[in-house]
């Protein structure tokens, strides 16, 4: 997995509460069998009209976002289903962090499978972050997973709380299932012990 | 071992317990694992890339439903190609990892949240997960059980476990006896509509209270399998009576001396007296009225007597929210939810396809018949369902009333198969999205119960089932 430290980039706007993954990535697009090449398709149909033509009031067309690595948004970020194509098209995108008051769980979870960052913060602090990123492309942000800081562009400092464990995996781009697999010998003992207690399971 | 009174949830996640960290963080372990073709290629190949197999392939069983289509050309072979190619990916890895399938022309084929059940792979007491957010479903039985990302079935496959921290626990009491025309779909929309869908986020939520008690098996599945439209990753039920009747017999479930040691068991998977819930939620049943969706969040949640919100009237980020919603369904603030006309009524899917969902829809539709011009489907989560809606007699009244008899799969609830809506067209739907462009591109569809949906065939609109 992709290491994630520190980030400056242009942030995206995108002040709108229950974002969902069918918004971020729409089933016809879960077709695939890969990972890759998702990010052409990232909200697809606020993106795009029905002829592939650009709506160019979405956020991600005007051309001071077309490069934002950072995207700012509201309350319940990612719900709806497990799909893992939203982080991967959000990453395949080029965005490498998402902020919002609060995510659905599952794409939370997901987030951290990808190397990507999810932030979530008081309303007040994501409104004082959607507010500079209103500002445009000059206005670069900083995220700094270590500090567990963001800094705006005009240098107002916001820290942000995350789970250690899951700190130390995003920073050092560690896979889960190697980690999983280094504890063989606890699922074995389980087993086991399951095969005698529960053994219809 | 501590002796405090202990929740339903704090049981099953201690039996499952692997290996915790000192912050918490745990490695749980997976009884049963359910895989479909659209969120697994991607696991199977991180295995293959990494040389790693399926470390309990008798605990997984793997089902094509998302992309399958639900008319009989499908035996032929699948037309569209992507589809095509992910029902064959996940025909090859089922075969190459040693994982039971349930393909296309079996019988047993289904939604694999009705199958899981059917079969008597979902028991009491286990930890059942599923790259489906639908997994909440399996909670019905008092098993743990949550949909996961890509990676996770990845690691679930090579691992049988999961790195989980405990979530929060939630109990939502339900008691008293539902008015009629009121079913298990407008108790779970009602919680729901009262909670909103981040009001279940970071919690595990247990249903109790008498009117739980009351419903079948099939509606405890119905009211579970929309704990996560509530942002909970899973919902629970206690076992009892009706849970072990229902296992009992089928194909996975323990048999003999097994079955009386599981039952044993499962007799004690009940929250203790005095346990600890970190939020409590009281519903009155005889409030709740029968329910219909006017917005874009299964949130956006109203009696069927009500009016189109004004989005005024809300809120925060949702007032925008509720604005972008209208503009969608082409809804105007004030207009009655009982004048609005649909064009298409669907009858399915993980949340209501189940053989008490079509016995409903059937009481409803005696003596009446869909109203002409509507295009109205019925399509059975298994193909056991629909032979048994066959054998039953309820299969051939449909048809004649003008449903459309389909074969299974998650059909028109995603669109992810031929079975789409048309731009604005609106739909009365038994499924449990009604994000824009989920049933289809600038789709609407409202969100209601099989008898609400049956009532919306006859009349052509949104329609109050007691007052036909």
């Amino acid at each position: 997995m992709e290491k994630f430290d520190k980030l400056t980039g242009v942030a995206a706007p995108m002040p709108l509460v229950n974002i969902d993954t069918d918004m971020i990535i729409p089933k016809q697009f879960l077709k695939t069998i890969k990972r890759s090449g998702l990010g052409a398709n990232l909200f697809d149909e606020m993106r795009f009209d029905r002829d592939g033509n650009e709506n160019p009031d979405f956020v991600l067309n005007r051309p001071a976002y077309r490069q934002a690595e950072i995207l700012i948004a509201g309350d319940n970020f990612g719900c709806g289903s497990s799909r893992e194509h939203a982080p991967w098209a959000i990453k395949d995108f080029g965005i490498r962090c998402v902020i919002a008051p609060s995510f659905a769980d599952i794409f939370y979870n997901n987030c951290f499978k990808n190397g990507i960052l999810p932030v979530a913060l008081p309303q007040e602090q994501v409104d004082l972050l959607m507010r500079d990123a209103e500002k445009g492309a000059n206005a670069r942000m900083t995220v700094d997973l270590e500090a567990q800081e963001i800094t705006t562009s005009d240098g107002q400092v916001v820290t942000f709380e995350i789970d250690p464990f899951r700190k130390h995996c995003l920073m050092n781009g560690l896979d889960d299932i190697g980690l999983t697999l280094e504890k063989g010998a606890a699922i074995d003992g389980y087993e086991a012990e399951l095969a005698g207690r529960r053994p219809w399971m | 071992m501590s002796t405090a009174p202990k929740t339903l949830y704090d049981k099953i996640w201690d039996a499952h317990v692997v290996h915790e960290a000192e912050d918490g963080t745990c490695l749980l372990y997976i009884d049963r694992h359910l895989v479909h073709e659209v969120t697994s290629p991607q696991a199977f190949e991180g295995l293959r890339l990494s040389g790693r197999k399926v470390r309990a392939p008798d605990k997984t069983i793997a089902v094509p439903d998302h992309n399958v289509p639900t008319d009989p050309s499908r035996l032929e072979g699948i037309r569209d190609e992507q589809s095509r190619i992910q029902v064959e990916a996940l025909r090859r890895n089922a075969r190459d990892f040693g994982i039971e399938l349930y393909d296309v022309d079996d019988i047993r084929q289904g939604i694999v949240h009705i199958i899981g059940p059917e079969q008597g792979w979902t028991q009491p007491g286990m930890t059942i997960v599923c790259g489906d957010s639908h997994t909440a479903t399996h909670g019905a039985f008092g098993a743990l059980a949550h949909g996961i990302g890509t990676s996770e079935v990845e690691h679930v496959l090579a691992t049988q476990t999961l790195i989980q921290k405990k979530s929060k626990n939630m109990l939502v009491r339900v008691e008293g006896e539902l008015p009629p025309g009121v079913t298990a779909k407008d108790i779970t929309l009602t919680i729901i509509g009262r909670t909103g869908t981040a009001g279940g986020t970071g919690y595990v939520i247990e249903y109790a209270g008498s009117a739980i008690r009351a419903l079948s098996m099939e509606g405890r599945m119905t009211v579970c399998n929309m704990a996560i439209e509530g942002g909970a990753r899973a919902g629970l039920i206690a076992p009892d009576d009706k849970t072990f009747a229902y296992v009992r017999g089928r194909p996975h479930a323990p048999k003999g001396a097994a079955w009386e040691m599981a039952l044993d068991y499962w007799k004690t998977l009940t929250s203790d007296d005095g346990a600890r819930y970190d939020k409590v939620i009281e519903i009155d049943a005889a409030e709740i009225a029968p329910v219909v969706t006017w917005g874009t969040s299964p949130e956006d949640v109203l009696p069927i007597t009500g009016l189109v919100p004004d989005p005024d009237d809300f809120r925060g980020g949702k007032v925008e929210a509720a604005r972008r919603s209208l503009d969608y369904m082409g809804l105007t603030p004030g207009q009655k939810l009982s004048e609005i006309e649909i064009d298409t009524v669907f009858i399915g899917s993980c949340t209501n396809g189940r053989i008490e969902d079509l016995r409903e829809v059937a009481r409803v539709m005696e003596g009446r018949r869909v109203k002409d011009g509507l295009r109205a489907m019925i399509v059975p989560g298994s193909g056991l369902v629909r032979a048994q809606a066959e054998e039953e007699g309820i299969a051939q009244k449909l048809q004649e009333a003008g449903f459309e008899w389909r074969l299974a799969g998650c059909s028109m609830c995603l669109g992810m198969n031929p079975d789409q809506l048309a731009p604005g067209e609106r739909c009365a739907s038994t499924s449990n999205r009604n994000f824009e462009g989920r049933q289809g591109y600038k789709g609407r569809t409202h969100l209601m119960s099989p008898a609400m949906a049956a009532a919306a065939a006859v009349t052509g609109r949104l329609t109050d089932v007691r007052d036909l």
